[in-house]
């Protein structure tokens, strides 16, 4: 990608608000990030992150009392923040498609597949019904269902988990999509199932040109999948950069200790490097920055001035951007 | 047993085999070749086909087919598979929830049948579980002094005066505030209903822990609180696991011997070192290989293809022949025994016999 040409999605300081009256929940709050054409991001956090909330409002699906409150969200340079229902119908499963953690919240239990499918199709392009049962029949294939003409004819409780996991990708990608916005759809399988969707996802973003956001828990996904990574803590992005500069150096205490939680990081039997205390609730977040509790090198700056966004060039026109008074120091090599 | 035949029967007395005596540590868990077979009865309407001759059968799941292990004083052993392998059944055997339907569970050397009321009550306040999800294992009605309270007192560990004293004492091993005693178990984050689960197991003062899933519900750094809290424990109390999880990471960080389970049946047991550095069987292998980690970094994923079968219905032989690279006309018929291939690694493969995987 050339550095004049707009990448595909480009979010600037979006805020999601939850407004109820004990208070306002900020969800997510001054989030920025771009994602090329074809390429993934991960966009990883733990429970109550605000990364789910990211991805249901770049496809406009936050109901009350939630609600986009500021910022921008322009897809192929188009605003997509403020849109009426009606306009942002035509857009989402055509242009932007999301891929849930369970299937069965895209799924219809009392329909069969192929009226699904079809419907999908017919909403958005004038196409005779044989046509659409025909690209139907292409996109099961695509996701790897077997004898996938029979299979159209079946009711989703007819499918085993991973297989409905697959129907609801193939849906997504009925529209040839130019992004994919994909919350969790591994973290209910198991674990041979879940490489096996990982691998079609991973072939689909590169022969379709596709881009993909990959929200999700689980880093040791992210490093094996995507080329750029987002990590969330209370609503904000805390470190931005290619995987390899956040998952091998860090410069955001929370990113680090995440990785040294994990399990396959550790020797075994050693302890690991646990983060102390839990994730705060939206609601009631402490001053400054919200990490600043649980932070090991926090100071009194920390406890009382939320850090702004700052940069960092790593070469090669790859950027890191990351929130935080005290950066942890780059290894030097 | 429709699809039994003469390939599929497995000696009983397989159990006694040396490999699985190699064991240092006295065994605290004997189980010798425990199933665990659930039986769906016949409806009305099918018990009156029957009658007119439709030829109906009970449907029976194989949930532990003829598994054998021993967990020694001390040891930590992860028990893994993926959903439907029979490894939660198995835990609930040991923890004496369901009763085996063939083969024998023996604690300290001793059946069920052959202790007496006392060794057995004993017994099983020694086993102890702690589940996965604790919104659904704990009372939502009642306190968390009553939750974690209630069995010792029952049980005579402590008087009814004591009974503060000794929920502060165990709150505290697990991490969490006594003050908390009084709050209902909705009032507190994941990980503490959790850290409170654990504390309801250790009241009684167990020695043997089955934990099930115990840290999948919980978030990245939740979890590595909870392993800690789990290798702690081990250490102050001198407790032995059986730690049952999918999760391969968490498994090798706490375990000394790691077993898994394909359908039912123990496909390969080893040291964790060994199984981690040298999978013999093929599901092993393909487990393993599917992990991801921070490591392989734009990898292409290389999956194993096909789907776990129901365990209504397996497949013959080697229940993993149809999704194995390796499977040959012995595998669709004969099932493969554990046999030992190194100091305590044993693995149920027909690669490793002899005839290989020839008809």
């Amino acid at each position: 990608m050339s550095a004049s040409s707009e990448p595909l999605l480009k979010v600037t300081d979006l805020a999601t608000h939850f407004i109820t009256r004990a208070g306002t929940v900020k969800a997510v709050d001054g989030v920025s990030f771009e994602v090329a054409r074809g390429e993934v991001l991960g966009l990883v956090g733990e429970s109550g992150s605000g990364k789910s909330v990211t991805g249901y409002s770049i496809l406009g699906l936050v109901d009350p009392p939630g609600q986009i409150v500021s910022g921008s969200i322009r897809l192929s340079g188009r605003e997509l923040a403020g849109l009426d229902d009606e306009a942002m119908r035509s857009i989402r499963g055509r242009e932007i498609a999301m891929i849930f953690q369970d299937p069965m919240m895209t799924l219809n239990p009392v329909l069969r597949i192929d009226t699904q499918m079809i419907e999908a199709i017919l909403a958005h392009e004038r196409v005779s019904e044989r046509a659409a049962r025909d690209r139907a029949v292409e996109a099961l294939q695509k996701v790897g269902i077997p004898s996938p003409r029979e299979r159209l004819e079946a009711y989703p409780h007819q499918f085993s988990g991973g297989m409905r996991q697959r129907v609801a990708i193939a849906i997504a990608l009925l529209n040839r999509p130019s992004l994919i916005v994909a919350d969790e759809p591994t973290t209910a399988l198991d674990v041979t199932i879940q490489s096996q969707i990982l691998a079609e996802m991973q072939a689909l973003c590169r022969d379709t040109g596709t881009a993909l956001i990959w929200i999700t828990h689980d880093l040791t996904v992210i490093a094996g999948l995507a080329q750029q990574v987002a990590v969330m803590y209370a609503g904000r992005i805390v470190e931005r950069a290619g995987v390899d500069a956040v998952l091998d150096a860090p410069r955001h205490p929370y990113t680090e200790g995440l990785l040294g939680s994990l399990p396959s990081a550790a020797t075994p039997g050693e302890p690991l490097r646990q983060i102390p205390g839990s994730t705060p609730s939206l609601g009631r977040l402490p001053p400054g920055c919200a990490f600043s509790p649980r932070c090991a090198y926090a100071t009194a700056q920390c406890r009382t001035e939320a850090p702004e966004v700052s940069g960092q060039t790593l070469g090669g026109g790859v950027e890191r951007q990351f929130r935080c008074h005290h950066p942890l120091q780059e290894p030097s090599r | 047993m429709s699809r039994s035949d003469a390939a599929n029967a497995v000696p009983g007395g397989d159990a006694g085999s040396p490999a699985l005596r190699a064991l240092t540590a006295a065994p605290i868990v004997q189980l010798e070749a425990v199933s665990k077979r659930f039986v769906k009865p016949l409806d009305a309407a099918a018990r009156i086909a029957n009658w007119l001759g439709a030829g109906q059968r009970e449907q029976v799941v194989h949930a532990v087919d003829e598994v054998s292990l021993e967990v020694g004083e001390g040891e930590v052993v992860g028990l893994v598979g993926e959903s439907g392998c029979g490894k939660s059944t198995l835990g609930r055997v040991v923890a004496g929830i369901h009763p085996p339907s063939a083969g024998r569970f023996r604690y300290r050397g001793k059946t069920f049948e052959e202790m007496n009321a006392a060794e057995r009550r004993q017994a099983t306040l020694e086993v102890q579980m702690i589940f996965q999800d604790p919104m659904s294992s704990l009372n939502p009605r009642l306190r968390v002094r009553d939750i974690v309270g209630e069995a010792p007192v029952y049980h005579g560990l402590a008087s009814k005066a004591e009974m503060g004293g000794h929920v502060a004492e165990v709150l505290e091993r697990v991490g969490l505030d006594p003050v908390f005693m009084q709050r209902y178990p909705h009032q507190f984050s994941g990980g503490q209903r959790a850290r409170i689960g654990i504390a309801r197991a250790l009241a009684v003062n167990p020695r043997f822990l089955v934990c099930d899933e115990s840290v999948a519900a919980l978030d990245v750094s939740i979890q590595a609180q909870v392993l800690n809290l789990f290798t702690k424990l081990r250490e102050q109390l001198k407790l032995t696991y059986l730690f049952i999880s999918h999760d391969l990471s968490v498994v090798r960080h706490l375990s000394d011997r790691v077993v898994i389970m394909y359908l039912g049946r123990m496909v390969e047991s080893a040291p964790a070192r060994v199984l981690f550095s040298q999978p013999n069987h093929p599901y092993s292998r393909a487990l393993l290989a599917n992990v991801s980690s921070l490591a392989s970094r734009h990898m292409r994923f290389a999956p194993l293809s096909g789907e776990i079968p129901s365990p209504l219905n397996p497949p013959s032989g080697c229940h993993f022949h149809p999704r194995c690279l390796h499977a040959g006309p012995r595998c669709r018929v004969e099932r493969p025994v554990l046999t030992e291939l190194g100091s305590g690694h044993l693995s149920a493969c027909h690669l490793n016999s002899p005839g290989g995987v020839g008809g």
